[in-house]
Formats: structure tokens, sequence, C-alpha cells
């Protein structure tokens, strides 16, 4: 979990479509976090071509299955592919942004 | 005295929510505890899904509870494929709305973890899932799979304590299966959370063969059994096997039916034996013991009863050619599906298998009649002991279904005459003994009631032939020497037939006599009444002849006195005149 700075290197993303769902369970203090945070971190790292949806599953718990979520809240990068899941409140902005492949740890 | 016990402690314990599954819900005095949930562990390859899944499939079917399987390791289809085996059609109790298969999918490398966060998802849709079908019953398989799947096991372990807690106040039975690993019930130490009872699966090899064990080893607030207890996967489902399982209250039936040798129902007090009871024929090599059974066999598929004979020394057809040679065709039974044989090595499978197989082919055929051909040859399979657990389990299972058994069992040569191999004598209801009874330089064999239970029998030793119209009992001839069996036996009918000739000889020559002598006396009688006639007919002359003279003598007197008159009268008449 703990990331030292310096070694990471975090870039904006290119210029492609991206499509963001956030699950979240209820009004928490939690989940308002995890929106917050990710539109935050969206706004910063995301060009301007992104969208994010968020579902609330005490309103619509079918919705868990499709997305096999567990954990929430659970972030699901749905465009640009691969599938990625990054699950928390987001508040670790670095580990968020290399679930979303924004950051590349660095090999060396 | 084990049984009001139990019925008090279902009273006065917690509620039990029944499995159905063969075996388990005896030892279990009920079953699982009701809204509570049950850990089920044991390492891989145990039956865990399995006895999981059956739990949800006999709830939904049997007891019309539905059941919700949240799968962590395979999916819906997978589990249907897997279980189909078993007779379980998951894909028609979840178009019936009787089951809901949700499978959880997580894969680790999706995931990065950045902050706080809980298990909402999964208990949401659980919910979802259990209000979908209205589900009572609940099954988590694996749920330690999410420990390799997320990485705060501090998180996980307050999310599962919740969990629990959760579903305690849903009212549902749940099951929840885990590994073993390390000496530990579970790897991850779930059964901290769930204490309520733990039941641990186990697959071992013995000597050979494999062997599932299933060990209550916790259930807090009832009695439960506490030994290990074999179990098997058979072709319904799971059957556990306890040991104890005699609970000696079937039904008596009084209804008798035929040996299939009417001399030995005469012995057996005229009727046979009683349905329902389990019968021993004991006996070394060679002295009939087969034979018995097929005539047993046939006549109860001429009563048009079902039956089921398992050899475990020759196959089917081995067996209706053999039996062909005493006269028993066998195959018309089995054309008209009346009779199923069942021929399998002991050696192929253990002896717990062996048990279940004969168990599930017991329900599934449902055979009146049962015979097993030779049971001692289990022997190679298990000790003494185990197979004589197997034999009183097999004895519950045919008694509790009604079944007459007959178990055949051979005994090494003479010498041990009086007890069965595999010491089971004191189970049956009515034993027979075969013996091969040797004098005159010849074998013979010799049958008698050892024991029938409930009935007068015969004490007498009869000598068993085997015939081509199948086996005949003669009586025997008690000799000066003892019984007379074989040649002597036939020495002895002849002799007996040649004095009986002599005596009917004698006789007939006696009433010749006597009848020359009558005729000579009658034709002596003719001859007298022939003289004696003739002299009466002289006699007769000569009194004739006087009576005529004597006639003659008066007339001749009445004329001279007549003529003397009147010479008088004419003197008197002249003088006067």
């Amino acid at each position: 979990m703990k990331s030292k700075a310096g070694k990471k290197r975090c870039s904006r993303a290119a210029s492609r479509k991206w499509n963001l769902r956030l699950y979240i369970a209820g009004e928490t203090s939690r989940s308002i976090a995890a929106v917050e945070n990710l539109q935050a971190l969206c706004r910063k790292y995301l060009p301007v071509d992104y969208n994010i949806e968020v579902i609330d599953l005490s309103k619509n718990p079918h919705l868990a299955a499709g997305d096999q979520i567990l954990a929430v809240p659970t972030l699901v990068r749905r465009l640009p592919p691969p599938l990625k899941k990054i699950i928390g409140d987001l508040s670790n902005v670095e580990r968020v942004l290399v679930g979303l492949d924004l950051c590349s740890e660095k090999t060396s | 005295m084990a049984r009001p016990q139990r019925k008090a402690a279902e009273k006065r314990g917690i509620a039990k929510c029944r499995t159905g599954i063969t075996g388990l819900d005896q030892i279990m005095e009920g079953g699982l505890p009701k809204g509570r949930p049950t850990l089920l562990c044991g390492g891989a390859g145990c039956g865990k899904t399995i006895l999981a899944m059956e739990f949800l499939v006999r709830g939904a079917r049997e007891f019309n509870e539905a059941g919700v399987f949240m799968a962590f390791e395979e999916t819906g289809k997978e589990l249907g494929e897997n279980v189909a085996s078993l007779g379980f059609d998951l894909p028609s109790l979840i178009s019936h709305k009787k089951l809901f298969v949700d499978h959880v999918r997580v894969e680790r490398s999706e995931i990065e973890e950045t902050g706080e966060y809980d298990l909402e998802g999964l208990f949401i849709r659980l919910e979802a899932a259990i209000r979908r079908v209205g589900a009572k019953r609940v099954v988590l398989d694996t749920i330690e799979s999410l420990f390799s799947s997320f990485s705060n096991t501090n998180i996980l372990r307050a999310e599962l304590r919740r969990l629990f807690q959760w579903l305690k106040s849903k009212g549902v039975t749940v099951v929840i299966t885990a590994e073993t690993g390390d000496g530990k019930l579970t790897r991850q130490g779930i059964e901290e959370y769930v204490a309520d009872c733990v039941i641990l699966l186990d697959h071992r090899v013995e000597e050979q063969n494999s062997i599932r064990h299933l060990r209550v080893v916790k259930y807090r607030g009832t009695t439960h059994g506490t030994s290990e207890y074999p179990f098997l996967i058979g072709v319904s489902g799971i059957s556990v096997l306890p040991l104890s399982s005699l609970k000696l209250d079937h039904e008596a039936s009084t209804q008798r039916i035929s040996s299939g040798i009417p001399q030995l129902d005469a012995m057996l007090g005229g009727k046979g034996f009683y349905r329902g009871t389990s019968i021993l024929i004991t006996g070394a090599a060679g002295t009939g013991k087969s034979s018995m059974a097929a005539h047993f066999v046939q006549a109860a598929c001429q009563r048009g009863e079902r039956a089921l004979y398992m050899a475990s020394e020759q196959s089917r057809s081995e067996v209706i050619r053999n039996m062909r040679s005493i006269g028993i065709d066998l195959e018309p039974w089995v054309e008209q599906g009346l009779l199923q044989f069942y021929a399998n090595r002991p050696g192929s499978f253990g002896l717990e298998k062996h048990l279940v197989t004969i168990h599930d082919l017991a329900t599934a055929f449902n055979p009146r009649v049962v015979v097993i051909d030779p049971v001692t040859n289990f022997l190679a399979v298990g000790n003494d002991l185990e197979v004589k657990s197997m034999v009183t389990r097999l004895i519950d299972v045919f008694k509790s279904r009604h079944t007459t058994a007959m178990f055949t069992s051979l005994t090494a040569g003479d010498s041990t005459a009086e007890s069965s191999e595999v010491g089971v004598s004191s189970l049956m209801d009515a034993w027979l003994l075969l013996r091969n009874l040797e004098s005159n330089g010849e074998r013979n064999r010799g049958l008698y009631v050892l024991k029938a239970r409930g009935m007068a029998h015969s004490n007498q030793i009869r000598e068993f032939l085997l015939t081509d119209r199948g086996v005949r009992l003669v009586d025997a001839y008690i000799g000066p020497s003892g019984l007379l069996t074989g040649s002597a036996r036939i020495a002895q009918d002849i002799r007996e037939q040649a004095q009986a000739a002599a005596r009917k000889q004698q006789l007939a020559r006696k009433n010749l006599e006597l009848k020359q002598k009558r005729q000579t006396l009658e034709s002596q009688i003719a001859k007298m009444r022939a003289d004696f006639e003739m002299e009466e007919n002289s006699v007769l002359r000569d009194v004739e002849d006087l009576e005529l003279a004597e006639k003659d003598a008066t007339l001749v007197r009445t004329a001279m006195g007549r003529s003397r008159q009147a010479e008088l009268a004419r003197s008197h008449g002249n003088g006067r005149a």
C-alpha cells in the first residue's frame, strides 16, 4: 500500500474515451469520500472525454452481479480495456493511478 | 433407551433443519442447527461441495425450502454438470425458483486496493439472492477463497464476522465450506466465527481402499453422534453410514414366503420364511448354497416380486448357466425385469462403497427379495469387525425396507460348521446349515435348520439332493450307524423295496391258497348236496309207494265189509215172510 514519492512516473492519460463506473452502497461517508476522490482525480488526470457512472447497490442490488462486485466502494474501469477494478475509498491517489494504468511502477 | 432421550433433546434443544441426506440427520439427531451457520470443512476432494449442494437440493425437493448457492470457485454451469450425475437437476430447480446459484468470481489480478472498503457488495448480492427465491437455506462455497482475493485480512475477518451475524439475523440455515489445512480445521480460522456447528469431512486411504469419513466436531446446544462415520457419494447423493443405525424398530411381518423348496417350507413350520427377515445359509464349498439362493429368487419371481441377486463369485451369465443345470431358468425373469443381477468383485472397491451401492440399488430397484452370495467374500476387503458392521447395516437397510434378505456364507471345511465366518449368525432370523456328510466313501449333502426365529421348525437333518429339477430334500434314514445318506440310503431303500416285494408275494400266495381251499370246500359241499338230493328222492319215492299201498289196502277192506253186510241182510228177511 505504501509507495515512495518519486518512484512513480505519472502522466496525464492519452486522449482516449474513458468510461468509469463507481459502485457504492448507500450514502455512507465512505461512499461520499470515494465519489469526491474520484471526481478530483478524473479532473486532474483524465482527458476531457470521460464518463463517470455512480451505481448505488443499495438501490439497484441486481447490478452487483454484473461486474462481480463484492467490496464497496469499487471503481471499475470499463473503457479503455482491459477491465480494471479498484476497491476502497480511493484515498490513496497513487494506488488509484496505478490501478488505472496511469502510473507505471518503476522497474529499476 | 436412546430414543426417548433423543426425543426429549429434540423437544428441549435447538430447532433443527433436516438435510434429507441419508444418515446425516440421524447423526446430527435431527439435522443442522436451524437459522444458524454450520461450518463444513475438509481437504480437497472430500465432498464438501456435493454435501452442501445436496443440502440445498433435498431442501428444495423434500422440504420445499428454497436455497441459495453462492459459489466462489465454480460457475453455476460447472456445478450443474458436476452434480447431474447424482440425479440433481439444477437447471430445473433454478427455473422453478427453488434454487439460485450465484457465482462470485474474484480475480485478484484485476483488483487494486486503495483505502477503506467493506464487503457490502457481497451482502447486497446475498440478500438479493435470498429474496429472489425466498431462500431458507444458504451455502457459501468456499468463502475462504475471499482471503486469496483480498489482501487486507483485517477487513475480511471483520466483514466475515459481520456476515455470519447478518445471516443469523436473516434466519437462514447456512452451510459454509472451508478447506482444512496445517492441522487446523480451516486455513483462515473461520471456525472462530462459525461456532455453532462444525462438521469435518475426511478422505483417506486404508488398505488401498479410499474411504470418506464424516465427523461432527462440534454442535452447540444438542447431543450428536461423535464417532467418525464413513460416508459415500453414491448414484443418488451422499449416504452417511452410522454404525449404530440399528434402531430395532422395524415392524415385524407375519407374512410368510416360500423358500422355493416345498420340503424346506415344510421344515419351516410348513409355510417358509417370514417376510422381511434375514436368512443365513452357511456351508462349505459345494454344499449347494447358491442353488438354494436361486430357488429362493425363482420363487420370488414366480410370485411376481422383484428380486436382486448380488453375486460376488460368478457373473450374471455364469449364475444363469449354472442354475440351468439344476433346472432353474432365471433368464426369463431377467428379461421381464423382475430379477436384477449385481455382479462385482468385492475387491474392486471398498466395503463402504459396496454398502452404498447395495443401498442405492435397493432404493432404486426396490426388490422384495435380495440374495447376497456370498457375504464372506467381503472379507477380502475388510476385516471381521468391518464386515460384521457392514452386514449389520445391510440387514438394517433391508429390514427397514421389508425386504427379505438371504446371505450365503462360506465356511472353511466342515470344522466350523456352527460358526459363520463373519460372525453375523446372531443377527440373522433364520439360519440354514448345509453340511457335507461323509460316510461309506462318499460325500453327500445334508441340510438342517439351525434356527428359525418365531416359528416351529423341524430338527431333522435332511439329505439335500441337487437334481435336474432343482433341489430336493429327502427324508433321511436313521440306520444303526447313524444317518444314512447317498448310496447307503439307496441301498437301504432297495432293501426295503425287496422286503416289501417279498411281503407282497407272500400275501398273494396266501390269498391264492385260501381261494383254492374255498373252491375245494365248495365243490365238496355241492357233491354232498347232490348225494343228499339223490337219497331224498329215493326216500320220497318209497314213502309214496307206501302211501299208495296203504290206500289200496283200505279200499280192499271196504269192499270186503260191504259184501259181508249184504249177505247178512238177506238171511234176516227170508226168515219172517
